[in-house]
C-alpha cells in the first residue's frame, strides 16, 4: 500500500517536472569552464544544495515563506551538468507560476552563484536573463579631465610664446635709443689702473665726421 | 634681402622636418595594406623600384628649388618663371584642403588617447541597454570597437545627406589639436625646428615597443607568414606597380610645397643630396617597419578570433548535445562533430546551420586600411592585450606624432608663401597670420565633427589632393627640366652646393619620371571616368554594418569643385601673367 502511494507521489511528481513542461526552468552549469582543476563533482549533495537555495530564494518572496526545499524537484540531471526543475506549492500538485520563480532567482541570483563559486556565465538558467552590472559611471568623464589638463598646458605654453615674442619685438625697437645709453654708460665708467685713473680717448668731444656718411644713406636699397 | 630670412639652426633639424613630414600616417594604415592586397613580399620588389625611379628624384628636385630660390612655393616657381605662378597657388590650395581634413585625425587620435585611461577601455564593452537585461542593439550587432568608433566618436548619420548638428566632443578635440599646431608653429623655423626632434624620433621609440611587445604575442607568426610569404603572380598585376606608385608618390608629400618650404631655410650650401637619400630610405624603411608591426598585431588578432570562434563552436556543441563540459577540445572537435552527425542526425542537421566555419585565412584576409585600421581593428587587438591602457595610450601617441608631424609641413606650406609675400607680412607680423591660418581651418575644419562629417572627410582624403598633385608635379619636372633648363638648373646646383649633379638625377627628371606621372595621372582619370557615379560606405545603425550608397549631386559637385580649384590655378596663372605682360606691354608701347 505505501509502496504504491510512494508510485504514486513519485509519478506525480514525475508529471510535474518534466523537460519543457509549464514553470519548468533548465539550468546549466559549466564547472571545468569555471574552475578547471578545482572543479568538484556534482553529486546529489550538490543537488540538495540547489534545491535549498532554490527555496531560499522562493522564501523570500512575499506570501511564499512556507516553501520548504522538498518543494523543489530536480529531473533530467545530465552529464553536462545540466537539469530542469520546478517549485511546487504546498499541496504539491501544482507548480509555481513561472514569473515569480524567475524574479525570486533574479533577486538573489548573486547568492546562488556565490554558493557554487560560479558566475552568470558559468551558472545558466534559461529564460531567466541575469541583471548586468551597470559600467561605473563617475560624475565628471575621465577624458574632460585629462582633457582640461592638456588644454590649459597648451593655452599657457602658448600664451608665454606670444607675450615673449612681443617683447623681444618691442626691445629691438627700441635698440637704437638703447644703443646711445649703454655708449653713455660706457664713457662714464673711467678705467682704473694702479689706483690712477686712466684718460681713454676722449669720446665726449666727438663730433660728426661729415665727410664718412653713414653707410644707411649712402647705399640704395636692394 | 632686409631681413636675413630664418634658417635652421642645423642640418639635422631640417632632415628630421623632412622625415617627420614624410613618415606619417600613411606609412601606418596604408602601406600594410598594399602590402597584404599586393603579394605581400613580392610588393617589395615594385616598391623599392618606383622608389629609386620615381621617389627620390621628385624629391631632389623640390628640395633642391627650394634651396636655390629660398622662397616658398609660390615665389620659388614665380623665378623659375613668371607663367608658374599659377603652380604655387595650386599647392598651397591643396595644402590648404589637406590641413582642413588632416587635423581631424589628430582630434580623434586625442579623443582615443583621453579614453585610454580608463578601466576597461570604453571600447572593450558594450553599453547595456535601457532595462539592461543585454547590450546595446547595435553594438551587438556590431563589436564593441566599431560600435565606439562609429557611435560614440562620430556619431555618425545613416547617409551625407543628413548632416546632423556638430558633436562638441570631437570638436573640443578639434580645437586641442589646431592650438597645438599652433603652438609648434608659432615662432616659425625657431619653434619648428625644435618640436621636429620629438615628433620625428618618438614614433620609432614606440614602434621599437610596439615591435618587442608584437613578436611576442600568441598567433604573431601567423600574420607574418601571411604577411611575407610572397605571391610572385601579383607582380603580373599592373595595379600592384600602379600602387606602389602612388604609395611612393603621396607617401613623400611630393607637390603640396612643403618640402619646398623646408627647404628654402637651408644654408645654399647644403648637400641636399645626401639629404634626399636619407629622407627616403628613411621613409620607405618605416613603411616596411610598420607593416611588420601592423602584421604580428594582425596575426594575435586573426589567432584569436578563430579560438574565439572556435570556442564557441564548441560551447554550442557543448550545449545542444548535453555532452560532459570540458569534452570537447580544438583537437578532438572535427571527430566528434562526424561522430555526432552519425548518431544523431537529426538533431545535428538542425544544429548544423549555426556552427560556423571558423578559418584562420579568412580572419588574415580581411584587409583594412586608412582609418578604420588605426580606429577599429588596432583597438580590437589592443583590448586583448596584458595591460590594455598602457598600450593603447602608447599607440594613440604614436599617432598624434606622426600626425602632428605631417601638420607641421602642412601649415608650413602654407604659411611660407604668405610670410615671404611683403604685402601681408608688412601688416601682421609672423604670430598673427600663423593665428589667422589655424582660425580658418580649424573653423572650417568644424564641419568634419559633424553627424555626417566622416563622409565629407572620405570625400576630401580621397579626391582633394590625388589628381591635382599628380599634375602639379608633373608641370614642376616639365617646367624645370625644359622651361627653366636642365643645363641653367646643373650649373645652378654646382654653384650653390659644390657638387656636380649626377648623370642618374638628369636622366630621371628629364624622361623617365615625366613618364610615370603622366602614366598615373592618365591610369586615374580614366579610372574615374569609367567607374561613373561615385558611391561611398555608409554606417547603417540597425544592421550594424556598412553598406554602399550613391553620392547625391551636390556632393558631386563639391569633389569636382575640390579638384577643380587646385587644378584651374596653373593655367589662370599662366594665363593672368600672360594677361598682365600684354598690357604692360601695351602701355609702354603707346608711352614710347
Amino acid at each position: 500500500m505505501l509502496w504504491l502511494l510512494f508510485v504514486l507521489v513519485t509519478a506525480i511528481h514525475a508529471d510535474l517536472c518534466q523537460p519543457d513542461a509549464e514553470n519548468a526552468f533548465k539550468v546549466r552549469l559549466s564547472l571545468r569552464t569555471a574552475l578547471g582543476d578545482k572543479a568538484y563533482a556534482w553529486d546529489t549533495n550538490e543537488e540538495y544544495l540547489f534545491k535549498a537555495m532554490v527555496a531560499f530564494s522562493m522564501r523570500r518572496v512575499p506570501n511564499r515563506e512556507a516553501t520548504e526545499i522538498s518543494h523543489v524537484l530536480l529531473c533530467n540531471v545530465t552529464q553536462r551538468v545540466s537539469f530542469w526543475f520546478v517549485v511546487t506549492d504546498p499541496s504539491r500538485n501544482h507548480t509555481l507560476p513561472a514569473v515569480e520563480v524567475q524574479s525570486a532567482i533574479r533577486m538573489n541570483r548573486n547568492r546562488i552563484n556565490n554558493a557554487f563559486f560560479l558566475n552568470d556565465q558559468t551558472l545558466e538558467f534559461l529564460r531567466i536573463p541575469s541583471t548586468l552590472a551597470p559600467p561605473t559611471d563617475p560624475s565628471v568623464p575621465i577624458w574632460i579631465i585629462i582633457f582640461g589638463v592638456v588644454f590649459c598646458i597648451v593655452i599657457v605654453a602658448t600664451m608665454l610664446l606670444i607675450l615673449s615674442g612681443i617683447r623681444q619685438r618691442r626691445r629691438e625697437n627700441k635698440g637704437p635709443s638703447e644703443m646711445e645709453d649703454t655708449e653713455d654708460k660706457w664713457e662714464n665708467t673711467i678705467t682704473i689702473e694702479n689706483g690712477i685713473p686712466c684718460d681713454p680717448l676722449d669720446m665726449k668731444g666727438g663730433h660728426v665726421n661729415d665727410a664718412f656718411v653713414t653707410e644707411d644713406e649712402r647705399l640704395t636699397p636692394l | 634681402m632686409d631681413e636675413a630670412r630664418p634658417l635652421w639652426a642645423t642640418p639635422l633639424q631640417f632632415v628630421f622636418a623632412c622625415i617627420s613630414y614624410a613618415v606619417g600616417l600613411g606609412n601606418v594604415w596604408r602601406f600594410p595594406y598594399l602590402c597584404q592586397m599586393y603579394g605581400g613580399g613580392s610588393f617589395l620588389v615594385p616598391y623599392i623600384i618606383m622608389l629609386a625611379v620615381e621617389g627620390m628624384p621628385l624629391l631632389y628636385l623640390e628640395l633642391a628649388v627650394g634651396q636655390r630660390m629660398r622662397q616658398g612655393s609660390i615665389g620659388a616657381w614665380r623665378t623659375i618663371s613668371p607663367y608658374l605662378s599659377g603652380v604655387g597657388v595650386a599647392s598651397v590650395v591643396v595644402s590648404f584642403f589637406l590641413s582642413m581634413y588632416y587635423n581631424v585625425i589628430n582630434a580623434w587620435a586625442f579623443w582615443y588617447l583621453f579614453h585610454s585611461f580608463q578601466d576597461p577601455l570604453p571600447w572593450s564593452v558594450c553599453p547595456l541597454n535601457g532595462n539592461r537585461t543585454g547590450y546595446d542593439e547595435e553594438c551587438e550587432k556590431a563589436s564593441s570597437t566599431q560600435y565606439f568608433w562609429y557611435r560614440k566618436t562620430l556619431n555618425i548619420s545613416p547617409s551625407i545627406q543628413e548632416s546632423g548638428a556638430v558633436q562638441w566632443e570631437p570638436a573640443l578635440c578639434l580645437i586641442l589639436a589646431w592650438l597645438l599646431v599652433y603652438l609648434c608653429i608659432l615662432r616659425g623655423t625657431e619653434s619648428t625646428g625644435k618640436v621636429v626632434y620629438f615628433t620625428a624620433l618618438l614614433p620609432y621609440c614606440v614602434l621599437m615597443i610596439y615591435l618587442v611587445r608584437g613578436l611576442t604575442l600568441h598567433g604573431a607568426t601567423n600574420g607574418l607568414a601571411y604577411m611575407f610569404t610572397p605571391k610572385v603572380e601579383q607582380l603580373a598585376n599592373p595595379k600592384a606597380w600602379i600602387n606602389a606608385a602612388t604609395q611612393i608618390f603621396f607617401s613623400l608629400g611630393l607637390g603640396f610645397g612643403s618640402l619646398i618650404a623646408f627647404a628654402s631655410y637651408n644654408e645654399p650650401s647644403n648637400d641636399c643630396q645626401k639629404h634626399t637619400v636619407i629622407v627616403s630610405i628613411i621613409n620607405s624603411s618605416t613603411s616596411i617597419f610598420a607593416s611588420v608591426v601592423t602584421f604580428s598585431i594582425y596575426g594575435f588578432k586573426a589567432t584569436f578570433n578563430y579560438e574565439s570562434c572556435l570556442n564557441k563552436v564548441i560551447l554550442l556543441l557543448t550545449n545542444s548535445f548535453d555532452l560532459e563540459d570540458g569534452f570537447l577540445t580544438v583537437s578532438n572537435l572535427e571527430e566528434v562533430k562526424s561522430y555526432l552527425a552519425s548518431a544523431y542526425p537529426s538533431k545535428y542537421s538542425e544544429v548544423f546551420p549555426q556552427i560556423k566555419n571558423c578559418s584562420l585565412e579568412s580572419e588574415l584576409e580581411t584587409a583594412v586600411q586608412g582609418t578604420g585600421l588605426a580606429f577599429i581593428v588596432y583597438t580590437e587587438a589592443i583590448k586583448n592585450m596584458e595591460v590594455s591602457q598602457l598600450w593603447s595610450v602608447l599607440y594613440f601617441f604614436m599617432l598624434l606624432m606622426l600626425g602632428i608631424g605631417s601638420m607641421l609641413g602642412n601649415t608650413a606650406a602654407i604659411l611660407t608663401p604668405l610670410t615671404d609675400s611683403k604685402v601681408i607680412s608688412s601688416y601682421l607680423p609672423k604670430e598673427a597670420i600663423s593665428g589667422l591660418v589655424c582660425l580658418v581651418n580649424c573653423a572650417i575644419g568644424l564641419v568634419f565633427t559633424m553627424e555626417a562629417g566622416n563622409y565629407w572627410f572620405d570625400i576630401f582624403n580621397d579626391y582633394a589632393a590625388t589628381l591635382s598633385l599628380l599634375l602639379i608635379v608633373l608641370v614642376e619636372t616639365v617646367a624645370v627640366c625644359y622651361l627653366y633648363g636642365l643645363r641653367r638648373f646643373e650649373s645652378d646646383l654646382k654653384a650653390m652646393t659644390g657638387h656636380a649633379l649626377n648623370w642618374y638625377w638628369k636622366a630621371m627628371w628629364g624622361g623617365v619620371s615625366p613618364l610615370l606621372i603622366i602614366s598615373l595621372f592618365v591610369f586615374y582619370l580614366s579610372d574615374y571616368i569609367i567607374t561613373g557615379t561615385l558611391q561611398y560606405q555608409a554606417w547603417d545603425a540597425s544592421q550594424g554594418q556598412l553598406v554602399t550608397k550613391d553620392y547625391p549631386p551636390y556632393a558631386l559637385a563639391i569633389t569636382g569643385l575640390l579638384v577643380a580649384s587646385s587644378t584651374m590655378c596653373i593655367p589662370l596663372g599662366a594665363l593672368g601673367t600672360f594677361i598682365v605682360r600684354h598690357l604692360k606691354r601695351g602701355d609702354t608701347a603707346s608711352v614710347a
